[in-house]
């Protein structure tokens, strides 16, 4: 077994290696930590906050950032918000979308049905940069996997907004954030105590809207999260049986000859 | 191949046999004579099988479903992570088994590099091996270019104008292979392309790989040469087949670890932003099991010069059996190659990480005395150590150190000292 000790350790220092990889990047503030309910090995979403999560981005983000790789179908699936599929029928009929071209070969506008990809905010990745100062607005669908900390990143950008260090010079539009790279973010802070109502009465704090928020980003970012943790786990099961068996039959074979194994 | 002949039972296979002798390879392939004293180190040859097999068929499956496109490649990755049934699992078993499968072969060169494996009468089979190694590099970075976000891009970009360096021609040449004047939906086409096709050369040259192993069979954790079949061999069906399940095993569940629980460590999160030319990411790293040569290319502060470091690291791996002068295969008994093998193990991690760190200052010093060392190691230390090193007796079977019974007294000491270090 000695051999499993070495390939262990070997197994350490290469992913250690692998890692460190991730303080790569300039010197940058510690992020906040959260202790999110799906991190852990069983780890699965907090339904309501998920349902929150939504309320507060499409009444506070989707004015900005398209998810443009989500279906509304996708709210009523599993391991997601699950919202029943009555009340994301209502939800998608709030939106308008374009669609044709009709018999007369015209282009006509009807309400968003469940098969129709979240509505954007702008038709085009121009407009959304005009329209921002310069700056544009990224799409969220996969936000929390592109960055670098991923839902303690978001969750503490969110909650980082101050006044600039003294000597700091800011343009008109910038503002100071003490989790961005670099610390200017070109969006203004877009939480505030009560901005939404939460439909389940839970009051809503900037720092509950930004768990929510980033709760639900999580998911749209990794929206078979649960069934990925699901099976993994039934996996590691079968594997550690499957061993054992090969582990025992191995010395059974290896034991008709005088070598060991 | 198998000394001994073989003849079906049966009437129908013994008419097919004798048109095509499949059950004549298939006997060889189980009766094969394996050393018998192979350690776990042995085990990776299998385990890297499977993760070639595994890489075609879920890559395979997911060709299936990706748009090879500038404007759609993104969107359809992510088409397979959300409505492709299984699509995540499919495409984090591929990505992380590339992973996986660079593991699996760090873990095998080095093996060979301890034990003396790249040495007569077997150095067509390293040599193979190397081409191999070669040719998964460059799958791999085929590979993580095709979802066409910003490291693949970028990516992309810093490795094909490397081409550029080339004098004269370096600048036809890169573009060239861009099909244009910049990475773009050409690039990607064609590198999804030769993605699909390198695979399936690398599993030719595996077949090679094996059948030049079966001409003299295994070395062995003791390097010296054995009698085929012996008191000191066994077949490979079942001993070695049952051993390299277990590994397999073992292997399988730190990639299902992997894959289930945390299946973008090993990757970048720039990736998952949408490849776009007018925004340059803050740090351009490539997948970890090429930050060493991107390390070596670094170090060296003329372009042209990087390029040659580089490709030439590749090289003296690939003439190795002729650098390495000492005719004694395996480290337990080169006392001194030992402690310099750590030392190049651990110089290849210091590669590793300072590739990953930004090329100034203090790292850029390390990374250059770490590359000067690599060199050092295959172009002066092996020569030289092999004409110098006062290596210890070697055994003359594997039986007869196990067994003890040696009247030689150096050889019943070093007898203990094996027990422990294979």
């Amino acid at each position: 077994m000695k051999i499993f000790l070495k390939l262990t350790f070997l197994f350490v220092i290469i992913s250690s290696l692998i890692l460190s990889r991730a303080n790569a990047a300039g010197e940058q503030q510690e992020l906040l930590k959260v202790d999110w309910s799906f991190k852990s090995f069983f780890g699965k979403f907090d339904r309501a906050s998920l349902q929150r999560g939504y309320q507060v981005y499409t009444e506070v983000c989707a004015s900005c950032h398209s998810l443009k790789h989500l279906s509304y179908r996708n709210l009523a699936e599993k391991g997601g918000p699950e919202f029943t599929e009555l009340e994301a029928k209502a939800i998608a009929s709030n939106f308008e979308v374009t669609d044709g071209p009709n018999s007369d070969g015209e282009m006509f506008e009807r309400p968003a049905k469940l098969s129709d990809k979240f509505v954007m905010p702008y038709a085009n990745v121009q407009e959304a940069i005009a329209a921002n100062g310069g700056a544009y607005p990224p799409d969220m669908s996969v936000l929390v996997k592109a960055r670098k900390g991923g839902a303690n990143y978001i969750y503490s950008v969110l909650m980082g907004y101050d006044e600039p260090p003294a000597g700091m010079e800011l343009d008109d539009g910038v503002y100071y954030n003490k989790y961005m790279y670099g610390n200017k973010i070109k969006m203004s802070s877009p939480l505030d105590d009560d901005i939404v109502e939460y439909a389940d009465g839970t009051k809503a704090t900037v720092d509950q809207m930004a768990k929510d928020v980033t709760t639900f980003l999580q998911w749209t970012a990794e929206p078979h999260l649960e069934s990925r943790h699901k099976l993994g786990f039934r996996v590691i099961i079968y594997l550690s049986v499957l061993t054992i068996l090969v582990y025992f039959s191995m010395k059974k074979i290896w034991s008709r000859i005088e070598t060991k194994v | 191949m198998s000394d001994h002949e073989y003849t079906p039972k049966s009437k129908v296979g013994k008419w097919f046999n004798d048109r095509l002798p499949l059950l004549t390879l298939a006997n060889h392939l189980t009766d094969y004579p394996t050393p018998k004293n192979l350690n776990y180190w042995w085990t990776f040859g299998g385990i890297l099988t499977f993760c070639l097999i595994t890489q075609i068929i879920t890559g395979i499956v997911l060709g299936m479903h990706y748009v090879a496109h500038a404007d759609l490649a993104f969107e359809s990755v992510e088409h397979i992570m959300r409505d492709v049934n299984y699509g995540w699992l499919i495409r984090y078993v591929h990505a992380n088994g590339a992973s996986m499968f660079f593991l699996a072969v760090y873990i095998h060169i080095f093996r060979s590099l301890y034990y003396g494996s790249y040495k007569s009468p077997r150095e067509v089979i390293w040599i193979i091996g190397m081409l191999i190694y070669f040719l998964m590099m460059a799958t791999a970075f085929m590979g993580y270019v095709l979802p066409w976000g910003q490291m693949s891009f970028w990516g992309a970009t810093v490795i094909t104008n490397l081409f550029s360096a080339i004098p004269l021609v370096g600048e036809s040449i890169t573009n060239w292979l861009w099909g244009g004047y910049s990475v773009d939906n050409p690039t990607l086409t064609r590198f999804f392309s030769l993605h699909y096709l390198f695979p399936f050369l690398i599993l030719g040259l595996v077949v090679l790989h094996i059948w030049a192993l079966h001409v003299p069979g295994n070395n062995n954790p003791i390097g010296i040469d054995i009698k085929k079949p012996s008191k000191d061999t066994v077949p490979f069906h079942p001993y070695i087949v049952i051993k390299d399940a277990f590994a397999l095993l073992i292997f399988l569940l730190i990639f299902a670890f992997f894959v289930f629980f945390s299946p973008n460590i090993l990757g970048h999160a720039d990736n998952y932003i949408e490849a776009n030319p007018l925004v340059t990411p803050a740090h351009i790293v490539p997948e970890w099991y090429l930050l060493p040569f991107y390390a070596i290319l670094r170090s060296v502060p003329d372009k042209l010069l990087g390029v040659i470091a580089m490709f030439a690291a590749i090289f003296v791996l690939v003439i190795l059996p002729w650098l390495d002068t000492s005719k004694v295969r395996s480290t337990v008994f080169r006392p001194i190659y030992k402690q310099f093998y750590w030392f190049l193990v651990a110089d290849v991690l210091i590669l590793g990480y300072v590739g990953a760190m930004p090329a100034e200052g203090l790292y850029l010093l390390i990374a250059r005395v770490a590359t000067a060392y690599y060199f050092a190691h295959f172009l002066i230390i092996l020569p030289f150590l092999g004409m110098k090193e006062k290596t210890i007796p070697l055994p003359l079977s594997i039986t007869e150190p196990v067994l003890g019974g040696s009247t030689d007294m150096a050889m019943a000491r070093n007898n203990s000292d094996f027990k422990d270090k294979l």
